[in-house]
């Protein structure tokens, strides 16, 4: 049983990783989602597996023997919470940003970071870039009056 | 248990409901946020105070029992950092308070400012590992809303960049607290440091090298620090001096916390794994800022160079070290955060955040220039300011050690740093500016800007000039940790 989970995490990070790594940005979206699973699998199998027997403590024992640990399963609920939202930010934040820029390649996002033209010098960020300047704006409207 | 144990969570977390049901009302949203940050730092003095008086504030929820319900345990180190957090809180609350930053200001900025501070408060106040997970989140979503609640183009591709390579660093956290758990049976932070003595060594580098790697993420160690100058210089001004104090060091707080304090004494491989790391942490993070001209890309990446002293202090596993480390991240939290807020007031007087477009500031308002050069000339460790009393705590602790590699490619790095500020004082002061028709704007309400920076830069100089109670704290902080 261990090992069939150990297998299924394994194929399920390389497939995230492998994902998340892709210049499309909902790829990635979707693999940071299925790496989010891929913890959750191993943050549950760190409680001990057993199918059959129930998580209570035998009458006269103190200790819970053969069952799986609850607490793993306690702490994986709120990391599928956690997750899911993660998840759900992620594709708005990624239809937002393929919405106003154009494109879903990761190697054509270079807004905060544009690319260098001189070999030397960093390319300038551009005004468009920051807030705007109110003594510029107001010389700017100055001008078109 | 006690309830000002949970206030660094609770008092935050209120202002958060208060100013959001707030929202349609600018004014209350406000005055809300000011109290919620008043109660909260009011809750820091007292936090530091009682465990400062070896009477450390300590909660436990659910009735469970100290090493197995959630524990929040405030130590020196935690009630110090909480403090700073509080400070942090106020002065970029009161900097908000200007026009240094233009654009118009989001309704829900400052329920996720408060956000942020839940989290970051959230992690200095728990002692249970899955806990500071939790907390973690919760900073990351409320740190990418900030990132992307501006809009434009470049705020939502780096809030993207953000959010990708940090899921990373909290996801690797999840499995690694998996781990932990499944070899130790315990989350809470005494809990482990008991059962982790009983680990094999092989064990014990696996486990604490997996934490680590998802905390080196958090504190934009080299070299996995590439989310954090290619997204902060997007942030509003304010928002940015919060994140470049806290974030960061939150991760450095939780390398602290485990390798100083649950785990130690570490696996001695990793000690020095971290030394290295370190190491190429202040050296790459002080040349990328050599290469950058944008006041704010410098900045972003001295905050990387800097984590790497803080790590350094970690890595020499001594209380000398551990104490260092505190000391460190104590004075550059205040002055970085201070150079972000000066570079936003440059920017309000300049009109660029890049020095190749500005000047001559230097003639029409020396007071600013001189106010730069306190956290400037702190962060580069001029004596007698508080770098140069971090550094000294720092190097000192290695060379007694017999790290010379180390204390060589740190004191260079400092040489450096220098060149860094000095950069920007003379472009940004100094030359005249390049373009002819400029004057400083006519109409500026930068008094609450004024007034955050010259509060920072007086805390700067009260540890300046008297750093011997800083110091005292921080040996007594250290001397508690690893003794559980």
């Amino acid at each position: 049983m261990i090992w069939l989970l150990a297998l299924t995490v394994w194929i399920v990070v390389t497939s995230a990783v492998y994902l998340s790594l892709s210049k499309d940005v909902f790829r990635c979206v979707l693999g940071l989602g299925l790496l989010g699973s891929a913890a959750n699998l191993i943050l549950f199998v760190s409680g001990r597996i057993s199918v059959m027997e129930p998580a209570v403590v035998p009458l006269g024992e103190t200790v819970l023997q053969n069952a799986a640990n609850p607490l793993p399963q306690a702490l994986v609920l709120t990391a599928i919470v956690i997750g899911f939202a993660l998840v759900c930010y992620s594709l708005a934040l990624a239809l937002r940003l393929i919405q106003s820029t154009g494109t879903d390649d990761a190697h054509a996002l270079r807004m905060a970071e544009p690319l260098p033209t001189d070999p030397v010098k960093p390319p300038y960020n551009g005004a468009e870039h920051e807030p705007a300047w109110p003594a510029r704006s107001n010389a700017s409207r100055q001008e078109a009056a | 248990m006690s309830v000002l144990a949970v206030s660094p969570v609770l008092v935050p977390l209120a202002t958060v409901v208060a100013t959001t049901l707030a929202q349609k009302h600018a004014r209350l949203q406000t005055l809300l946020s000011f109290l919620g940050i008043a109660v909260f730092f009011a809750c820091a003095v007292a936090l530091v105070a009682s465990a400062h008086g070896d009477a450390p504030a300590q909660a436990v929820f659910g009735g469970w029992g100290a090493p197995f319900g959630i524990e929040f345990f405030i130590d020196r180190t935690s009630a110090a950092m909480i403090l700073i957090t509080a400070t942090m809180g106020l002065a970029s609350l009161v900097f908000m308070g200007s026009d240094a930053d233009t654009e118009p200001k989001h309704p829900l900025m400052l329920p996720l400012l408060h956000g942020v501070l839940v989290g970051v408060g959230g992690s200095f106040a728990t002692a249970d590992l899955f806990n500071l997970y939790v907390w973690f989140e919760v900073m990351l979503i409320c740190a990418v809303g900030l990132f992307s609640m501006g809009g434009r183009v470049d705020q939502l591709d780096s809030a993207f960049k953000y959010f990708v390579l940090n899921i990373y660093g909290t996801l690797l956290l999840l499995i690694a607290v998996g781990m932990v758990y499944a070899a130790t049976g315990h989350l809470n932070f005494t809990g482990l440091s008991q059962a982790a003595t009983q680990l094999s060594p092989w064990v014990s580098t696996l486990l604490v090298g997996g934490l680590m790697l998802a905390f080196l993420v958090k504190a934009g160690a080299f070299p996995l620090f590439a989310w954090l100058p290619a997204s902060y210089h997007t942030l509003p001004a304010p928002v940015l001096a919060l994140f470049a104090g806290l974030l960061t060091k939150v991760g450095v707080y939780a390398v602290l916390r485990s390798m100083g304090d649950i785990f130690a004494p570490a696996p001695a491989m990793l000690y020095e794994a971290l030394g290295w790391i370190a190491v190429g942490t202040m050296l790459f993070g002080v040349l990328g800022a050599a290469y950058h001209w944008d006041m704010r890309r410098i900045l972003a990446f001295h905050i990387v160079s800097q984590i790497g002293y803080i790590l350094l202090g970690v890595a020499l596993a001594s209380e000398a070290g551990n104490a260092a480390t505190l000391f460190y991240t104590l004075h550059h939290i205040v002055v970085k955060a201070n150079l972000f807020l000066i570079a936003a007031m440059i920017w309000r007087y300049t009109g660029d955040y890049d020095l190749r477009r500005i000047g001559g500031l230097y003639k029409l308002k020396p007071v600013l220039g001189i106010l730069f050069l306190i956290p400037a000339l702190s962060l580069v460790g001029i004596p007698p300011l508080s770098g140069f009393w971090s550094k000294l705590l720092v190097l000192q602790e290695a060379i007694a050690q017999g790290r010379v590699a180390w204390t060589v490619i740190a004191l260079l790095v400092s040489v450096l740093t220098l060149y860094s500020m000095v950069k920007i004082w003379m472009e940004a002061f100094w030359k005249s500016h390049p373009d002819a028709s400029w004057t400083l704007p006519a109409t500026t309400r930068l008094w609450p800007a004024w007034l955050a920076t010259v509060f920072l830069a007086l805390i700067t100089l009260s540890i300046s000039l008297n750093p011997q109670m800083l110091v005292e704290y921080a040996q007594a902080a250290a001397h508690t940790l690893g003794g559980r």
